[in-house]
């Protein structure tokens, strides 16, 4: 048992004020996706609902529920179409990005051509550029080349590469051993067979980390969505959920509707943490230390 | 062979492999040319038009920044941009450093950081979602709780000169978690016979953390200020979600105020201007902070 010492005493208050707060939000939430939506506002300071009801989430996935609301207040979600376009999305651009980002980044890294650490260079300068000054062009294009609201559109600008994609899997294939390499070279395997059987699956590890980054981005991304991806064909979930919230008028939400969607929404995102709870925690800590 | 073949052959393998790598590198290439070279020098070209995205556009030259130099409402926009950041920043950094130490020093179990980090997982629209339940006049647990403390209802992002904070708050608190596990990895980087050999000299709590923690975690500092900075001054999402820019102009953001000029009123010109605007400033910024904080040196060396 270890000694309290004065710190502990102050310590361990604060940190469970700390977990308190960061999961009080998203508890509310549960218990307004289980009231009935006429307790709501009866039930409001209570920690716990006044009676349980699965109906919430029945009828916001689309499935037969004992809760009917009027007509004006029940706004349509569809919410298994924004999951899937949400899956379709992140997938598209993880995948893409990683992949083309690796192709570079191993270029980068192991390959001699000539002008290739300008090239670099202006990649790394990219990383400096903020959104806010490529979204206007961004949408023109996509406009023009009539790709808005499709998924080609969404995932454009981010499935071909990111600078930081490429900065960081260039990091890791420079300090990896280039004597596989060359053994394989010498049996006569192409440049591709070379980073695709070996090159790539030595960096399981940094690419699994890079997955996680850049999935937590992809889910959560809302701007771009926003700005060209409004067609309940191809809304994402984040999307999706703040035309809901409008729909249903700022007066008097679906708030049951609304925090049972909700909690569906972030239930892949629980789940993962609970099952790679250690590998997310690690790979964000990373992703400060460059 | 003959010397001259092989310098043939070698010149050949090293055309082959130049070849190969430019391969690899096209795609990534054709979209750094595409969505990021392209857009920034086509930001700047459309921010000296008249565009309606309709009818062609018009040259103006300049006259976009000059009207936003004498525009009420951009400076507007800057002025609460800036006080998002002011109540933002340092409340982020401070909680997310008292949280790293405090975890690093008594609770280092990985579950600990994993809920810690939970907040940042969800998106902004989900943070904003939650916490307009919370902050409700009347559904919301954060006024049933000032109520019972005898503090009337608040409006917060009702209200004009609460909403600002009120966004700036969820923005913290989605945010202090990944901000302590980033700080705290930083921690993990510091040698521990440091503390150790302060100890033996007798010093306090207060000063290990002033003379040790902090100059050894100022590279990690570094980074953390300056992302988030660029980060603050581009809010969007809690804002889009929330408030809309309202009540009365009050979270009109610059973002917010460039989405509204590019997308409702149809003004991609001066919607650019200002893009650009705020691009030079975060350069700017970034620059100016990695000079102070001097990120690129670590007192660990």
């Amino acid at each position: 048992m270890k000694k309290l010492t004065p710190q502990a005493v102050l310590g361990y208050p604060v940190l469970a004020l700390f977990v308190f707060i960061s999961l009080l939000p998203l508890w509310m939430a549960l218990k307004i996706g289980l009231t009935y939506p006429n307790d709501v506002y009866t039930s409001a300071s209570s920690l716990l609902p006044s009676a349980y009801t699965p109906g919430n989430f029945l009828r916001v996935m689309g499935l037969p529920s004992t809760i009917e609301l009027s007509a004006f207040r029940a706004a349509p979600i569809d919410f298994m179409l924004a999951l899937r376009n949400s899956v379709i999305y992140t997938a598209l651009t993880v995948a893409g990005q990683i992949f083309f980002s690796a192709l570079a980044g191993y270029a980068f890294a192991r390959m001699n051509f000539p002008g290739r650490n300008k090239l670099f260079f202006a990649f790394l300068a990219a990383t400096m550029i903020p959104s806010v000054v490529l979204f206007i062009p961004n949408f023109v294009l996509i406009k023009q080349l009539g790709l808005l609201n499709s998924f080609a559109g969404l995932v454009a600008p981010t499935i071909l590469m990111t600078p930081f994609a490429v900065f960081f899997l260039r990091q890791f294939f420079l300090s990896a051993p280039k004597e596989l390499d060359e053994a394989a070279r010498l049996e006569g395997a192409s440049q591709f067979q070379i980073f695709w059987r070996i090159a790539l699956p030595i960096q399981k590890g940094p690419i699994a980390t890079l997955a996680i980054l850049l999935s937590i981005n992809s889910w959560n991304e809302f701007f771009w969505p926003f700005l060209v991806g409004r067609d309940p064909g191809v809304r994402v979930m984040a999307v999706a959920l703040s035309d809901f919230m409008s729909q249903t008028g700022r007066g008097n939400p679906d708030w049951s509707g609304l925090m049972a969607a909700i909690m569906l929404s972030i239930l892949p995102v629980i789940a993962m943490l609970i099952i790679f709870g250690r590998q997310i925690v690690e790979s964000l800590q990373t992703s400060g230390l460059k | 062979m003959s010397g001259r073949a092989k310098s043939i052959s070698l010149r050949q393998r090293r055309r082959k492999e130049a070849l190969v790598g430019y391969l690899f590198v096209a795609p990534a290439f054709l979209g750094f040319l595409i969505f990021y070279l392209l857009p920034t020098l086509r930001a700047v070209e459309i921010s000296l038009t008249d565009w309606n995205l309709m009818r062609a556009s018009k040259f103006v030259g300049l006259g976009n920044y000059a009207t936003l130099l004498s525009d009420a409402n951009f400076w507007h926009s800057a002025k609460v941009t800036f006080a998002y950041v002011v109540y933002n920043i340092p409340l982020q950094t401070v909680l997310g450093l008292l949280l790293a130490v405090l975890s690093d020093r008594l609770a280092r179990a990985v579950w600990l950081r994993a809920i810690i980090i939970a907040p940042y997982l969800i998106s902004n629209v989900v943070a904003a979602l939650v916490w307009m339940m919370m902050l409700d006049p009347i559904l919301g647990l954060v006024n049933a709780f000032l109520t019972f403390f005898g503090v009337g209802p608040q409006g917060f992002l009702a209200s004009p000169d609460q909403a600002m904070v009120s966004v700036a708050a969820i923005s913290t608190w989605r945010h202090t978690g990944l901000t302590a596990l980033l700080f705290y990895a930083g921690l993990q980087a510091i040698p521990a016979h440091l503390y150790e050999a302060a100890k033996l000299e007798g010093a306090g709590e207060w000063t290990i953390f002033r003379r040790i923690t902090l100059p050894l975690l100022r590279p990690v500092l570094a980074f953390v200020v300056v992302t988030s900075l660029i980060g603050s001054f581009q809010v969007f999402d809690v804002v889009a979600v929330a408030t809309a820019g309202g009540p009365s102009n009050s979270t009109r953001v610059i973002l917010w105020y460039i989405y509204e000029n590019a997308f409702k009123f149809n003004k991609m010109g001066y919607a650019s201007a200002i893009s650009v605007v705020l691009f030079v400033t975060l350069i700017l910024i970034t620059l100016l902070q990695m000079r102070v904080l001097r990120a690129d040196q670590s007192d660990l060396d």
